[in-house]
């Protein structure tokens, strides 16, 4: 039995129930942010967990070119840093060759194969000393093992959404996703707001067989009109472009529109609608005065799933958005290209996937009161 | 301002009728209350005057103009709600203005009619408010000042005062009835089931049962010259009691036998002919006062209540309802006693057929 202002028995589970969702939801989310902001090398070397941490690598650095040489007496010096100015990486061991990458620890003096030795010290020094010139065009390669510290990068945003040379950026795809998606919002919502009311609060004939019809398209797959939709796109002529997008948005959407807005709208008082008629305000003026202001809750809360449901749109945008020159490349499409051409570039792939659910995330914890509000739309006076 | 005049109203629901034949004339300045059982119809009449529900038959006249497929809002009419039915996303300011702005009045005209409406209902200070940051008492105020800033002809009022609690309503009941008084030229149809409201308010009350009007009358009329058993027991509280019985001496005076050797008479005349009639005798509860002398009623106190201002006396009743006797002040010990109870002639009604003699 339940009594009010006891925890009930099941309580625990309930709590461990959300705090498995949150935890479900929150892990590869914030595991897609944190690899977006590192290198490839600490992708390749350490997951995310890892990254407020220093990483042990194994890096092949470069010494500098033979032309670099100077002479001190009657030995030829190459002297630098291997790392990057301003990187506090420690080396532990280190090699010259690929088959023996830790031969010598740090301080060591190592045989060159083309004659003279190099030493390396822990922070990345090293001296390369020969009594012949070096010869050749490119450094030696070294390969150390080194701890570096944390080290995030702006890098791959920088990349992926600001490199203009980036045929595979997500800048313009940002903007196409944007492009279909608002208008896809926008029309729905506004076609089912006045539908919605006349379905709730005006009388006419056959007014219930609507109803019943709207119910049952809202189990109707979206798959069913596919072919025959974009069939009649294309005849119509508008089959390769936006418009045809939008338009089959709005449709896929109309049904759970309507009737989630009319369930809304029946819910209002009577009495304030009849008031508002012996006011004089005409059917126009109530919508517009009256209705549309108390349904806003519902109106928000429909326009976030369709929001989010047409913003992660692949199927409906490869099959309306037909693009041979790749300008109207939605978001969702882009990453699926991405996965066949830069398959093994996590970095990328990290960043333009955390990129296409930014919008997503801000529009959710930004309006989620009206979700919420939206969802239990009825229930609380 | 505005009279108004019911012929042969009627509604119906397909084939469900709802109310049939309503003749009724409200005459400018009155206060007239539908009051009625559940379901008797009383709000769907008054809907009917307001035009939210079609009139089935008959003829609706406001100021000698059918308005019968006027729309609502050119009726000249304002109605107050049960639920208020405040436009809960606009302030009480935009909530009395709505309907004048929809009208196309200037803004000054707006201003001021608001805040004339505003002094007279004590809303200055709340004109800015949500209705949600309003009490009961407010809201309905604020309802009230939504329909006095339309100045209709007619006031339409459907239980106003029923969702607010006990001591609310008596000060709002007061509050009404002053600001009636305060407009003694507006008209106002008023529906509640409350007895109390009805006979305090009302210039005529109006009962509704069956389908139709069972009387009109000022609310001592009805009180006191009932014309029917159905009124005679709604009005009043505790109900009328009614007795059966036979006519058997006529005249100015009315005596009537009724059973266990008891007998009452009765200031209602009749005449030879209604000599042997079988008629029902009622008294009210507070009517009937002890005697030793030949009594109209004898009878077994079954329980008893005290009241403290009164003393009710319930009696066994072997078929049918309890019959009430009403004794002033406190009386104890009168458990399991038989009482003789007597009434006055002039408070003794006699009713043949359901009909009171009266009204012959």
């Amino acid at each position: 039995m339940h009594i009010a202002g006891q925890k009930s028995s099941l309580s625990w589970a309930v709590h461990i129930s959300v705090l498995a969702l949150v935890a479900l939801w929150l892990f590869p989310t914030v595991g897609l942010l944190v690899s977006s902001f590192r290198t490839s090398d600490q992708i390749a070397t350490s997951g995310w967990w890892k990254a407020m941490f220093p990483s042990q690598q194994n890096l092949t650095l470069r010494s500098d070119a033979p032309e670099l040489q100077v002479q001190e007496g009657d030995v030829f010096v190459i002297e630098g840093m291997l790392f990057a100015e301003g990187k506090n990486a420690e080396i532990s061991v280190w090699g010259v060759s690929s088959r023996a990458i830790d031969s010598f620890v740090a301080g060591d003096s190592a045989p060159l194969k083309k004659g003279g030795t190099v030493t390396v010290q822990a922070n990345g020094q090293y001296r390369m000393e020969n009594t012949e010139p070096f010869s050749g065009t490119r450094g030696t390669r070294i390969f150390v093992t080194a701890t570096t510290p944390p080290e995030f990068t702006l890098r791959n945003y920088q990349n992926v959404l600001f490199d203009p040379e980036n045929a595979e950026g997500m800048a313009k795809a940002f903007i196409n996703t944007l492009t279909v998606t608002i208008p896809a919002t926008i029309i729905p919502i506004v076609i089912a707001a006045f539908a919605a009311y006349a379905l709730a609060w005006m009388e006419f004939p056959g007014r219930a067989l609507l109803i019943a019809v709207i119910v049952g398209l809202l189990v109707v797959p979206l798959q069913l009109a596919l072919i025959p939709l974009l069939k009649l796109h294309n005849e119509v002529g508008i089959g390769k472009g936006y418009l045809g997008a939008w338009l089959a948005h709005t449709g896929f959407g109309l049904p759970l529109a309507i009737y989630l807005l009319r369930n809304y709208m029946v819910g209002l008082p009577r009495d304030i609608i009849e008031n508002a008629r012996v006011d004089g305000a005409t059917e126009f003026q109530i919508f517009i005065k009256i209705i549309l202001p108390l349904s806003f809750p519902a109106l928000a809360s429909f326009a976030i799933f369709q929001f989010l449901w047409t913003w992660n749109d692949l199927l409906v945008a490869l099959v309306f958005l037909i693009d041979s020159t790749g300008d109207t490349t939605v978001m969702t499409k882009q990453i699926v290209e991405l996965l066949g051409t830069r398959g093994g570039n996590w970095e990328i792939l990290a960043t333009s996937a955390f990129v296409s659910i930014a919008v997503p995330l801000m529009v959710f914890f930004a309006m989620q009161k009206y979700l919420v509000r939206g969802l239990l739309a009825g229930s609380v006076k | 301002m505005a009279d108004l005049k019911m012929t042969g109203i009627a509604k119906s629901y397909g084939d469900v009728n709802v109310l049939k034949d309503i003749n009724l004339d409200i005459k400018t300045g009155e206060l007239i209350v539908f009051v009625g059982p559940s379901g008797c119809g009383k709000s769907t009449l008054l809907r009917m005057v307001a035009g939210l529900e079609s009139i089935t038959g008959g003829e609706l006249k406001i100021d000698s103009t059918v308005v019968n497929d006027i729309p609502p809002a050119e009726r000249g009419i304002a109605m107050v709600f049960q639920s208020y039915a405040l436009y809960p996303h606009m302030t009480v300011r935009d909530n009395m203005s709505f309907a004048l702005k929809l009208a196309k009045k200037s803004k000054e005209e707006i201003d001021a009619s608001v805040s004339k409406a505003a002094k007279i209902l004590q809303l200055e200070d709340y004109l800015d408010r949500l209705p949600k940051a309003l009490s009961g008492g407010q809201r309905q105020r604020v309802a009230i000042g939504r329909s006095i800033v339309r100045d209709p002809k007619v006031y339409l009022f459907d239980e106003p005062l029923s969702n607010l609690d006990a001591a609310l309503r008596v000060a709002t009941r007061i509050e009404i009835a002053q600001l009636k008084e305060s407009m003694p030229e507006s008209t106002m149809i008023y529906v509640t089931h409350d007895q109390v409201e009805a006979m305090t308010l009302a210039t005529r009350i109006v009962v509704l049962a069956n389908k139709g009007i069972a009387q009109v009358g000022t609310p001592l009329d009805l009180y006191e010259r009932p014309e029917n058993e159905f009124v005679a027991r709604f009005i009043g509280s505790p109900a009328m009691n009614l007795w059966p019985g036979k006519v058997v001496a006529t005249g100015a005076q009315t005596k009537v036998q009724l059973a266990d050797g008891c007998e009452a008479i009765s200031d209602v005349p009749t005449t030879e002919a209604d000599m042997g009639l079988k008629v029902n005798v009622g008294v009210r509860p507070e009517d009937l006062r002890a005697t030793e002398a030949t009594p109209a009623y004898t009878g077994k106190v079954d329980f008893t209540e005290l009241l403290g201002e009164v003393t009710q006396i319930y009696f066994d009743a072997p078929a049918g309802e309890h019959i009430i006797a009403k004794l002033p002040g406190i009386v104890h010990g009168l458990r399991g006693k038989t009482i003789r109870l007597t009434a006055a002639a002039d408070k003794v009604h006699l009713f043949a057929d359901g009909r009171s003699l009266l009204y012959r």
